[in-house]
């Protein structure tokens, strides 16, 4: 396996590995963010219930 | 069509229970997770080391495994996300709310993906990043129609009623669905017709259909698993003052 | 079906039905306009606009493409039915060549010859390995020889 050749794409390099490349990050991002989301909720609702308890 | 059976009414309403949703979900993920995982790497390594170049557009034309799977997911998730609505409007569960929304981020996603991916490989192989051709504007007012369920869903502060407001936009979107799948066959266009969906045989060799259908499924997982994200953190927010969020925290809190 | 929800669903089954009408009838008034571009057929028979700039669709005839000096290339587009020849200065998309589908953007001059100012490369909807393209045209050729 010539790894040169493989990320050369026949030339369309840029093409090839910016497609893939911009599909993962937005992959990424859209089960990133929800969950950073929802443990930062929890969080707060967790500081609102000790606020509520003293 | 007014004929829904007894039994998939009582389901949806046992469904409809969000800390029985909440708790399924939890368990779920894990191997939503390793499923799509495992088809992800053997999508991408059979996509990018096992397929042979293409006779014409040589190795340009492996942005297909992510391209095509990607344009198939903003139609399917258009459609579940409409149909939600509907169910939502018509039988108002909850429930059907928050899989509607939660759909939308992720097929505006996977929307955005289609056009970009679709561009980078419009480039080298039409000669050009974009054409108004039918298909490529349809595929365009899908994403503006995601971004308006998104944006409308935010502006409106009674999340019962934004979701009625939503649902009625999107049934009103699906309209664009057919046209986007049939734009290549109904007007001229730059866009290439279909190779997959043709009814007499797919025109594509077999070893690059099995790359695109192991990435096609492996995108109805990840979007499980997003949609499936964002859903539990929309339940939280609604139900935060209920007590089994209340007794989650807790014991967040404890630990 | 509770009868409240029977009349919420056929609502729904009505504005699904309306708004698919309305665009239907839309669509339909604008076709043309919808077109990305006409056949050679359309631009032999006059169909198309003639002093302004307009889009051909067709395919690159085969052995027609000269390059008569430099960067010039004059080429026959075809649907099978009628031909018209096109005229275009400067770099083809990689995908060029002949037998294959194009788009050209330009207008007809005098001699009715369309003058391109910009070729796109229209691609068609099989994808194969290289040996088997060439096994498929190896074949097609021999049919046409028995």
């Amino acid at each position: 396996m010539n790894w040169q050749a493989f990320f050369a794409m026949g030339g369309y390099a840029f093409y090839v590995w910016t497609a893939y490349g911009i599909t993962f990050l937005v992959l990424a991002l859209n089960v990133v963010i929800p969950m950073v989301q929802r443990r930062q909720f929890l969080r707060h609702l967790a500081m609102k219930q000790k606020r509520q308890r003293l | 069509m007014f004929l829904v059976p007894g039994f998939i009414e009582r389901f949806l309403h046992r469904m409809a229970s969000p800390p029985h949703f909440y708790a399924i979900t939890e368990r779920l993920m894990p191997w939503l997770w390793g499923i799509f995982s495992l088809l992800l790497l053997s999508g991408l390594y059979s996509g990018l080391f096992l397929a042979p170049p293409d006779y014409q557009q040589g190795e340009s034309y492996r942005i297909i495994f992510i391209h095509v799977p990607s344009a198939w997911m903003s139609l399917f998730i258009y459609s579940v996300m409409a149909m939600a609505g509907a169910i939502a409007l018509v039988w108002r569960i909850k429930l059907a709310e928050v899989v509607a929304i939660s759909s939308a981020p992720v097929g505006a996603g996977f929307t955005f993906i289609a056009l970009v991916t679709g561009s980078l490989w419009g480039k080298p192989m039409w000669g050009t990043w974009w054409v108004w051709d039918a298909r490529l504007t349809s595929e365009l007012i899908l994403l503006f129609l995601y971004l308006g369920v998104i944006g409308l869903y935010n502006a409106i502060d009674d999340k019962r009623s934004a979701s009625r407001a939503v649902a009625i936009l999107a049934l009103v979107g699906v309209v664009n669905i057919p046209i986007i799948h049939y734009s290549v066959e109904w007007w001229s266009t730059l866009h290439q017709g279909p190779t997959v969906t043709k009814l007499d045989k797919p025109s594509i060799h077999v070893s690059m259909l099995i790359p695109l259908l192991i990435m096609a499924v492996a995108f109805k997982f990840y979007y499980l698993i997003a949609m499936l994200q964002r859903a539990k953190t929309e339940v939280l927010v609604r139900e935060q003052n209920a007590q089994w969020v209340k007794s989650m925290t807790e014991q967040e809190l404890a630990s | 079906m509770k009868p409240a929800r029977r009349q919420r669903l056929m609502l729904i089954g009505l504005m699904v039905a309306g708004v698919g009408l309305a665009a239907g009838f839309a669509l339909k008034s604008f076709n043309e306009n919808l077109m990305y571009f006409f056949s050679t057929t359309d631009v032999a028979d006059g169909k198309a606009p003639n002093d302004a700039l307009f889009r051909i669709g067709g395919l690159v005839v085969k052995g027609s493409v000269e390059r008569p000096q430099g960067l010039l290339v004059r080429f026959k587009l075809t649907d099978f039915n009628k031909d018209v020849w096109v005229e275009y200065t400067g770099i083809l998309p990689d995908l060029f060549r002949e037998g294959q589908g194009i788009v050209a953007r330009g207008r007809l001059n005098g001699q009715g010859v369309f003058v391109a100012e910009e070729v796109l490369a229209k691609h068609d909807e099989n994808y194969m390995p290289p040996e088997v393209a060439s096994s498929l045209k190896n074949q097609s050729q021999s049919g046409a020889g028995q």
